[in-house]
């Protein structure tokens, strides 16, 4: 089976994050960046499935250079190879912009099975995998915590709203996004640490892609971030630990009358 | 005069709460812009009670036989087909877990921007969308090029307790999905076997997440989760993780709660987990970060580091029962 991957990477869940002078962006000086944690199940999916079925994995990401880490954490895995999609032009893509993209370097290599996470920890869009399954004709299913093969189609436990669950079945090739707990991902062992250091990783620029400017240009654009308006007032309870401790019991018990 | 279309779910007949707040969202908007509303529902034959007397222009309701069962090819391409007929401004839906599923999908067929989990917008003579990034930490407004624009709104974005009265016209469309292709074959919907912990009844919670680092440490949570004779839950990662069952989980994949005291240690209070726990009566956080967005609806907040508060307050509390 034919596997493709597709991972971003994040800053760090517990970053400090500074909205940059010019509030379109964070400062990304001195922040910490992971493999989106939807994208490890991902992948970790692809792997198990490759490992039960036979085949290749093959992991993929779009991003500036710091972004090679995360093909290369999935490399030494235990992926096959990897595909990066690199472009000084690829800096402020919408989703649809990044789905004509990948959609570009997958299309001619028939992969059975796309994976992606279901949602990033950044900017959270939760779109590209429908929207790179439109973009490359398969069927999809989103929110999946749970696969199984059936020789041509994939039975697919989809999680829903409220503890409910549905089993969808599809003809493959097909694409899915992944949901966090599905299965438990690996740590890297030292040999697939070394072994990483001999795979391929394929860099593609949108000339190579074939992509031109209007297949860039977002139809959607982040103008300004900020820092989300106060709702609540807060009581902040400050002091030493046991001075802090006090405090919140005393509030409790007779402000809250919760004790 | 332009026109605005919302997309309302229904399941059974019964339609979705996100799709009625987002109802209320579409509302103003088509006020704001001076627009017609018009409902979408797809699936029934007749109109949901819950839509018979509220405000809205006209309800379209789109029975093709396809559509009784939610599957997002038949979706999409129904959606497609109205969209080239009504050409509206907006269209709206909620951010339900099925609107993930078939609206970015519809929006690149349309070649037309989605913008998902909106909580909000404002307006100048261009309309800004106000999305939450980086899981509730910053937020952000965000503009599109001129033409149709899809929107999801988050759940609680807007209030859904008064959606104005009124008795939308009924319009059934047609719309013939026998030559879809379809690879996709929805089975039963089901439920995992039902939970032992009710989290529901507890008068207290006692919710832990990520920041609580190790799995040894969840006993610290447990020994004042007890003391407090308080439910344990927590966020999604330590279930992913394998530390507590299922059943802990409080957000909008797990339990619902709305005990007297919801104490949150070293969780961020993302939204998912915000849905399931945020009408409780008191909320404490303790979180080392002062920006986290679970401060955003905390009664009490601490800003410290919980293994220098939690133990402390385990056995200030114990000392208080024992007098
Ligand atoms: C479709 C979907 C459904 C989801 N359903 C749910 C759901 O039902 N429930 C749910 O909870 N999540 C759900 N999630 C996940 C959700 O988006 C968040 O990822 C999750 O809630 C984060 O969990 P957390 O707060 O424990 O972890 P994090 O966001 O990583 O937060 C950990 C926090 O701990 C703090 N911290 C770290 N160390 C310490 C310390 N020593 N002392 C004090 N504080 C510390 C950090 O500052 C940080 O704020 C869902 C996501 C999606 C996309
Ligand atoms: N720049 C990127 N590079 C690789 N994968 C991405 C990128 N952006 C999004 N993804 C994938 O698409 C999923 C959904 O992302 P999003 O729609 O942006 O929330 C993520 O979980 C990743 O698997």
């Amino acid at each position: 089976m034919k596997i493709s991957v597709i991972v971003r990477q994040v800053p760090h869940q517990e970053s400090v994050l500074k909205i940059s002078k010019d509030e379109t962006w964070i400062d990304e000086e001195n922040l910490v960046f992971i493999t989106n944690e939807s994208d490890s199940y991902a992948l970790e999916e692809g792997l198990l499935l490759k490992e039960s079925q036979g085949g290749e994995v093959v992991v993929c990401t779009l991003g500036p250079e710091r972004a090679g880490q995360v093909l290369k954490d999935a490399l030494a895995k235990g992926a096959d190879r990897a595909i990066f999609l690199r472009d000084d032009s690829f800096d402020r893509l919408d989703s649809q912009g990044m789905a004509r993209a990948f959609a570009a370097a997958l299309k001619d290599e028939q992969f059975d099975l796309i994976l992606l996470g279901l949602q990033t920890d950044d900017i959270g869009n939760a779109q590209l995998g429908p929207i790179l399954a439109e973009e490359l004709d398969l069927p999809h299913a989103t929110l999946v915590v749970g696969t199984e093969m059936l020789g041509r189609r994939v039975k697919v436990k989809q999680e829903q709203e409220g503890g409910w669950f549905q089993h969808i079945e599809m003809d493959l090739p097909a694409l899915l996004t992944i949901q966090s707990g599905i299965n438990k991902p690996r740590y890297a062992s030292l040999r697939g640490i070394m072994a990483m250091k001999k795979k391929e990783i394929r860099d593609l620029t949108a000339a190579d892609l074939g992509l031109n400017t209007s297949d860039l240009t977002p139809d959607q654009v982040l103008v300004r971030l900020y820092v989300p308006p106060k709702i609540k007032d807060t009581a902040f309870l400050e002091g030493a630990p046991d001075e802090i401790v006090a405090q919140l019991v005393e509030k409790l018990t007779n402000e809250a009358k919760v004790l | 005069m332009g026109q605005l279309l919302i997309f309302i779910q229904q399941q059974d007949g019964i339609v979705s709460r996100v799709s009625l707040e987002a109802l209320k969202g579409a509302q103003e908007l088509a006020a704001l812009l001076d627009h017609s509303l018009a409902g979408i529902v797809f699936g029934l034959e007749t109109l949901p009670d819950e839509l018979a007397d509220i405000r809205l222009d006209e309800v379209l309701l789109v029975p093709a036989p396809e559509l009784t069962v939610y599957s997002p090819e038949y979706y999409v391409a129904a959606m497609d087909e109205i969209l080239s007929t009504e050409s509206p401004a907006l269209l709206i839906a909620g951010h339900t877990y099925q609107a993930r599923d078939w609206l970015p999908r519809l929006a690149r067929r349309r070649e037309r921007p989605l913008i998902s989990d909106c909580v909000g917008y404002h307006h100048n003579g261009e309309l800004f969308w106000v999305r939450q990034i980086f899981q509730g930490k910053i937020s952000t407004d965000v503009t599109t090029t001129p033409g149709l624009v899809i929107v999801s709104f988050q759940s609680g974005a807007f209030r859904s307790d008064d959606l104005g009265s009124g008795s939308p016209s009924v319009r059934t469309l047609d719309i013939d999905l026998s030559q879809v292709p379809s690879r996709v074959y929805p089975g039963e919907r089901f439920q995992d076997a039902k939970s032992i912990v009710d989290l529901d009844r507890a008068e207290r919670i006692v919710a832990v997440g990520r920041g609580i680092g190790e799995e040894e440490n969840l006993a610290l949570a447990r020994e004042l989760a007890d003391t407090l004779e308080a439910g344990l839950g927590s966020s999604r990662p330590i279930i992913d993780y394998g530390w507590l069952p299922h059943d802990h989980q409080v957000g909008s994949s797990g339990q619902t709660v709305s005990p007297k005291l919801y104490l949150g240690v070293g969780l961020s209070g993302a939204i998912q987990h915000q849905v399931g726990m945020k009408n409780s009566n008191c909320i404490v956080a303790i979180n080392k970060d002062p920006n986290a967005p679970i401060f955003e609806i905390a009664d009490y907040g601490i800003v410290a580091d919980l293994l220098e508060i939690v133990p402390r307050l385990t056995t200030v509390l114990k000392e208080r029962q024992e007098k």
